[in-house]
């Protein structure tokens, strides 16, 4: 009776989790659909290559090997100790326990693997959490990573340690309870470490403690679950589709702009012919205006600040962050995601814009377009090129630029350089 | 260019000199090395002249995409007219923009930085360098954005000053992780924003640590800033900026 009872509960655990999952799926989906959509996607061998290479293979991350390694640690923890979620869902909905243990010695050897890998675990959470909050490193503590940013990163840490600690507690517990009724069970290989601590628990306790501990570690990992989809760690999915969809050519390039091609010919050649494309709006002001990639790159930003630690301009105390850039898309978009969802879903202009009410004019100016930010981003996200879609805006639509700038243009346009010099003493070096 | 075409002849490569080749001082001095060179190895080339334009990258980068392209297409005007195959320019952002930017607009060149072209000429024995004056030198070499990040090419540079006999000193920060020097994304055109430091004296600062006779990079603006740089710290009388081709050419006796 108490089985059905449990088993009832874990099927209900597993419908509400599920609901939210599947209803935060749904809101970040239609936030990326915001976007624009992204243009043809060829060469699918290559893009297919980086995302092996790139978000499976964490490439990028061993730049800097001894975060990569940790990192490294907690990815094969979080992949492969989930193995372990299939025999608990058989257990919880088959009111079982241990379904596989019949497996025998295969099974003891992969338990010890994942205590193996548990316990590494823990050890890095330890290291990245003194890591994040003792050592000071100056990309974590900066304007952008206050409040939420700073709660999300650290509550990562501290669940993924319960999570381990009581996969831990249970095995030894199971351990105990086994030796005592049937006399004889291999002790796995961390958890017997932790059989002295309970030993002085009667047997029923024990049964107790490895009951408590078996729903502490389900109800965490789907709660996990649930909590990811809300935090910065959706890049353990996205990360893969950021990659694939991540630009191919070599990164000097930067896009040009169809829609301007076509003006610049028709003026030029009022007979050409041209494609047509839809116009829209000249650069971006709002998450509207950027693709659907750059979109999904917001959501699939860990936070890292790799790309802010390595930028010349936040370097030497300018307000520009890439990482902030990123991150201000996702806010937005979530702000426009909610109102929308308070709107039956229709979107109603709230007079903000990602442009002046996240990203400030003085942010995009400062952009040296190095790429630093790009090459250094695990996932291939590119900031940058957000940040030349805000200046095209500006240009484009508002003709704003500094007071420089717009002289530079005059002269390139009067005089083909970006100086007031004249096209006829361009030769003069010759005679010099 | 016009000449050849008066002539008859076609030129084996077209010099792309660009604006600060064109109009700096400074820059000046590298575009006559870089010639200099091109005459050395008997390479046969020409120059647009007042034909040539900014290829626009100050522009494209500033989100002037209507002016960028603009520039681009009477630039490819003028040298599709010309049948030019081959480019080879003293500049990252030009290289960047003609051999990146162009061709989707109808401009397909085969495009080289005046480093990959000397060293095509090395390897291909059309031209010999020996150390010369900068044997023995402590040179660091700082990568421009446009050649390095931006289009992969590292070695052609670092294997030019090894030619010369120098010794080459790496930055803590170098080849994809080199530094900016400031000057790119129209940087160069602008006071830069707020904040406790110029992205230049951020660089020279790498560059100085490393205790150079000598700083080479391969770009005129990121010359222009290192050179600033290097007064700032009042040490332009013990270290030197100079391009990669000025090395090759004074090593010469060009």
């Amino acid at each position: 009776m108490a089985s059905m009872v449990s088993q009832i509960a874990f099927l209900a655990l597993l419908v509400v989790a599920g609901f939210f999952i599947y209803r935060r799926y749904q809101f970040v989906k239609s936030n990326i659909l915001l976007g624009r959509p992204n243009g043809p996607t060829d060469r699918k061998q290559e893009r297919l290559r980086n995302m092996i290479l790139i978000a499976f293979g964490q490439k990028k991350m061993f730049d800097r090997p001894f975060a990569a390694l940790l990192h490294l640690v907690l990815y094969a923890g979080f992949i492969i100790i989930n193995i372990e979620l299939i025999e608990i869902i058989v257990d919880g909905v088959a009111g079982t326990h241990r379904a596989f243990a019949g497996m025998g010695a295969f099974y003891i050897f992969l338990i010890n693997a994942f205590e193996i890998l548990a316990a590494l675990v823990i050890v890095a959470c330890v290291i990245f959490f003194t890591r994040r909050n003792v050592a000071k490193l100056r990309r974590f503590h900066l304007a952008e990573m206050k409040s939420w940013p700073k709660t999300d990163a650290n509550l990562i840490l501290i669940t993924e340690v319960i999570l381990m600690t009581a996969f831990l507690v249970m095995n030894a517990a199971d351990s105990i309870v086994a030796q005592r009724t049937s006399g004889h069970t291999p002790d796995f290989i961390v958890s017997q470490w932790l059989q002295p601590v309970c030993q002085s628990l009667s047997t029923s306790n024990l049964e107790m403690l490895s009951h408590f501990t078996w729903w502490l570690h389900i109800v965490g990992i789907l709660a996990f679950i649930v909590y990811l989809s809300y935090s910065k760690h959706l890049h353990i999915l996205l990360a893969f589709p950021t990659t694939y969809f991540s630009k191919l050519e070599d990164p000097g390039r930067i896009n040009n702009m169809t829609a301007v091609t076509n003006e610049v010919r028709l003026m030029m050649d009022p007979s050409a012919q041209v494609e047509p494309v839809e116009i829209g709006r000249f650069g971006a002001k709002d998450v509207s205006d950027l693709t659907q990639h750059q979109l999904l790159s917001a959501y699939s930003c860990t936070e890292c600040g790799r790309c802010t630690s390595e930028c010349p301009a936040n370097q030497t105390g300018k307000l520009l962050s890439p990482r902030k850039v990123m991150m201000d898309i996702r806010d937005r978009m979530e702000e426009i995601g909610d109102a929308k969802a308070k709107n039956n879903g229709v979107w109603e202009e709230d007079g903000k814009s990602l442009l002046g009410n996240y990203i400030s004019e003085e942010e995009v100016w400062a952009c040296t377009t190095c790429n630093a930010c790009t090459n250094a981003c695990p996932i291939n996200i590119n900031p940058m090129e957000v940040l030349v879609d805000l200046r095209r805006y500006l240009i484009m639509e508002e003709s704003k630029s500094p007071e420089s700038i717009t002289s530079m243009f005059n002269n390139m346009e009067n005089n083909g350089a970006p100086w007031a010099m004249s096209a006829n003493d361009r030769g003069n070096w010759t005679n010099e | 260019m016009a000449e050849c075409l008066a002539e008859g002849k076609q030129p084996e490569i077209l010099f792309w000199v660009g604006c600060a080749g064109s109009f700096d001082d400074r820059a000046k001095k590298i575009t006559k090395a870089i010639a200099k060179i091109l005459n050395k190895a008997n390479v046969s080339f020409a120059i647009l002249g007042s034909e040539e334009s900014c290829t626009g990258d100050p522009a494209k980068r500033a989100g002037n995409e209507f002016l960028f392209q603009m520039m681009a297409m009477q630039n490819i005007a003028v040298l599709n007219g010309y049948e030019v195959k081959k480019i080879v320019t003293g500049c990252p952002h030009c290289f960047n923009t003609l051999k990146n930017e162009y061709p989707q607009l109808g401009g397909n060149y085969e495009v080289v930085h005046h480093t990959q072209l000397i060293q095509s000429l090395l390897n291909d024995g059309r031209l010999k360098i020996e150390g010369g004056e900068f044997k023995g030198k402590k040179i660091t070499f700082h990568d421009p954005c446009y050649l390095g990040r931006g289009n992969g090419e590292y070695e052609a540079p670092r294997m030019l000053i090894e030619k010369l006999e120098a010794e080459l000193v790496e930055m803590k920060r170098c080849k994809k992780n080199g530094l900016c020097c400031g000057a790119g994304g129209a940087q160069m055109f602008k006071e830069a924003e707020k904040g406790n430091k110029e992205v230049n004296i951020e660089r020279t600062e790498d560059a100085l640590e490393t205790q150079p006779q000598l700083i080479a990079t391969g770009c005129p603006f990121c010359n222009t800033m290192m050179t600033d740089g290097v007064k700032h710290f009042e040490k332009e009388h013990v270290v030197a900026v100079k391009d990669i081709a000025e090395l090759i050419a004074e090593a010469e006796d060009l």
